[in-house]
């Protein structure tokens, strides 16, 4: 018996870059914060070729979830052909070798950056979620010892001292994204930058949503068909961006969540933010047979 | 020789407020040796003493800040029972949060310095579980008008208030849920004479309209004279004298009292 047949061959990595090692801690992690919907679990988080805060406690969830049958999409603000999303795609074909896709409804495996695609997600689909900062506390209690005793002790009042500041101040919640919202009842999180349109997509969703904070080394998770409550004031009702009556002006849909291109003239068109269900409708609209899933929302008021 | 004054046998209810035998030591030093105290419900109880004396240490237990080495506390009322120390930590803060308001010194300890006023006061209603914004806005009103804070300030940040100011909006923020008990560690210390007699004035309104039980620290006499009712003089983590306010006043016994009485004269 020599040495050599002990061993497997040498290969320039492991298969989806990260050890097995790296993978298990992620994969353990994982299911700890599945177990406990909405509380931060702390990881090892490994060192990916990217700068920390580009996405790499996403990319390290992927690299672990991903198998050469996972076809993967990969979006950056709604937009599937950035070049942040590009690259992330593209390293995650060649290091796995799984199939990528652009659009939705085929995709095993979404990786985002700050947006839920408008197309409604099923059971066998996961996504994950690049998160900057995972600790909703943070504005409110700077001392994060403090922060983590909150969370157990379900000590949020403050929370809503944050809404109260802002509707005071502004006669109205300012919030724009990451809006704090409780997930089961039990744990507030930050359910990363996604603007408020897209909070409500993952109440009571059908998919795994798994939020990862690589260089804050901190994943939670929201399964499938748990309670996710943005947080309000009882005579305050929650509110999500007036995109419902703008139109997009490339691909003509309307009621969708829309991102503000400013002209020459002082005024804005827009374009709809998740570029894949634009491309569908300009696809439609030429007369090409394609697919278009269920969305969330509807003439721009989410299906109840 | 007993220092404990007895209650007179006129007085029928318990006493709301009840620590018996404390004692803490921080390293070497100690800060209180075998510590009683009482007050009735209603009652104004005047804690003096020099600086290091324990004073504010004892005022800091009470409210649950500090646990210490040996004693027991109770508070007299509905849905509290037996020693206070033995709480874990959840059920020290609703306690805290619905029954004890208190006013400290430094403004910076009792308020967000950066949130509006307002703000500060309705996060102690947030804490107890209000979340009406149209309540939250009420009652916060309420309570800074009842502190006499000015109600045109209402949303400014207590860190562009002045000093007597940002008193009363601890003190609204205080007295907000009602408390049985409120605790005022120095709370006119470091002010001018005149915005101290205001706040004198509120303190001593508040008291007369809500006949809640006030327990008030202070190392000048001059404030513990105009409130208390009965007072307990401090001095190296003992109480040395305790009787009704005119009583140590008039007829200090103890060689201390009758300094610092002297000294104040």
């Amino acid at each position: 018996m020599s040495l050599s047949e002990l061993t497997k061959p040498w290969e320039a990595m492991s298969y989806g870059f990260l050890d097995a090692s790296a993978k298990r801690e992620l994969r353990r992690k994982m299911i700890k914060a599945v177990a406990v919907p909405g509380c931060q679990m702390p990881y090892a988080s490994r060192e990916v070729p990217m700068a920390r805060g580009w996405g790499t406690g996403g990319l390290q969830v992927s690299l672990t979830l991903v198998n050469p049958e996972t076809t993967v999409k990969v979006i950056d603000q709604g937009a599937d052909d950035s070049v942040n999303a590009a690259s992330i795609r593209r390293f995650i074909a060649r290091v796995a070798g799984a199939p990528v896709t652009m659009d939705t409804l085929q995709a095993d495996l979404i990786q985002s950056r700050h947006r839920i695609p408008e197309e409604i997600l099923s059971e066998d689909q996961i996504l994950v979620l690049q998160v900057p900062n995972p600790e909703p506390l943070r504005p409110v209690q700077p001392n994060m010892s403090i922060a983590r005793q909150m969370h157990a002790d379900a000590d949020y009042g403050r929370m809503w001292l944050q809404l109260y500041e802002q509707i005071v101040r502004s006669g109205r919640v300012m919030q724009g994204a990451s809006y704090p919202s409780l997930v089961h009842g039990r744990h507030i999180m930050t359910p990363s930058p996604i603007p408020r349109w897209d909070v409500p997509k993952l109440h009571m969703a059908k998919h795994l949503t798994i939020l990862s904070a690589g260089r804050e080394k901190r994943i939670y998770a929201v399964p499938p068909y748990t309670r996710v409550e943005p947080l309000v004031f009882s005579d305050v009702p929650y509110r999500v961006e007036d995109h419902g009556g703008l139109t997009c002006h490339r691909s003509g849909t309307k009621g969708f969540f829309m991102n503000e291109i400013p002209q020459d003239g002082g005024t804005s068109t827009y374009e709809v933010s998740d570029s894949e269900w634009g491309v569908k409708a300009i696809r439609q609209r030429d007369g090409e047979g394609v697919i278009k899933g269920e969305t969330w929302y509807k003439n721009g008021e989410m299906a109840q | 020789m007993t220092l404990a004054l007895e209650a007179p046998r006129f007085v029928k209810t318990l006493p709301l407020l009840r620590v018996d035998h404390v004692s803490k030591t921080y390293g070497d030093v100690q800060a209180l040796r075998d510590v009683s105290a009482y007050a009735y419900p209603g009652e104004v109880l005047g804690i003096v003493g020099e600086s290091g004396s324990g004073k504010s240490t004892l005022l800091r237990m009470m409210n649950l800040e500090e646990t210490p080495d040996q004693g027991s506390y109770s508070l007299n009322l509905p849905e509290t029972e037996g020693n206070l120390f033995d709480l874990d930590r959840f059920a020290r803060r609703m306690l805290c949060a619905t029954k004890i308001g208190i006013v400290y010194q430094n403004p910076h300890l009792g308020l967000l310095m950066k949130h509006s006023s307002s703000g500060n006061v309705a996060e102690r209603l947030l804490v107890a579980g209000e979340r009406s914004f149209a309540t939250l806005r009420a009652k916060a009103t309420t309570a800074l008008e009842a502190s006499e804070f000015p109600l045109e300030r209402l949303d400014a940040p207590p860190i562009e208030l002045s000093g007597g100011m940002q008193q009363r909006v601890q003190l609204a923020k205080a007295i907000a849920l009602e408390p049985a008990l409120l605790l005022l560690d120095e709370p006119t210390t470091g002010l001018d004479v005149s915005v101290q007699a205001l706040v004198l004035d509120t303190l001593k309104r508040l008291q007369q309209d809500r006949q809640i039980t006030m327990v008030i620290v202070s190392h000048d006499l001059g404030v513990i004279r105009t409130l208390a009712d009965r007072v307990m003089v401090m001095r190296r983590g003992q109480v040395v004298e305790t009787g009704l306010a005119d009583q140590i006043f008039q007829d200090p016994q103890h060689a201390y009292t009758q300094q610092l009485v002297h000294a104040k004269l």
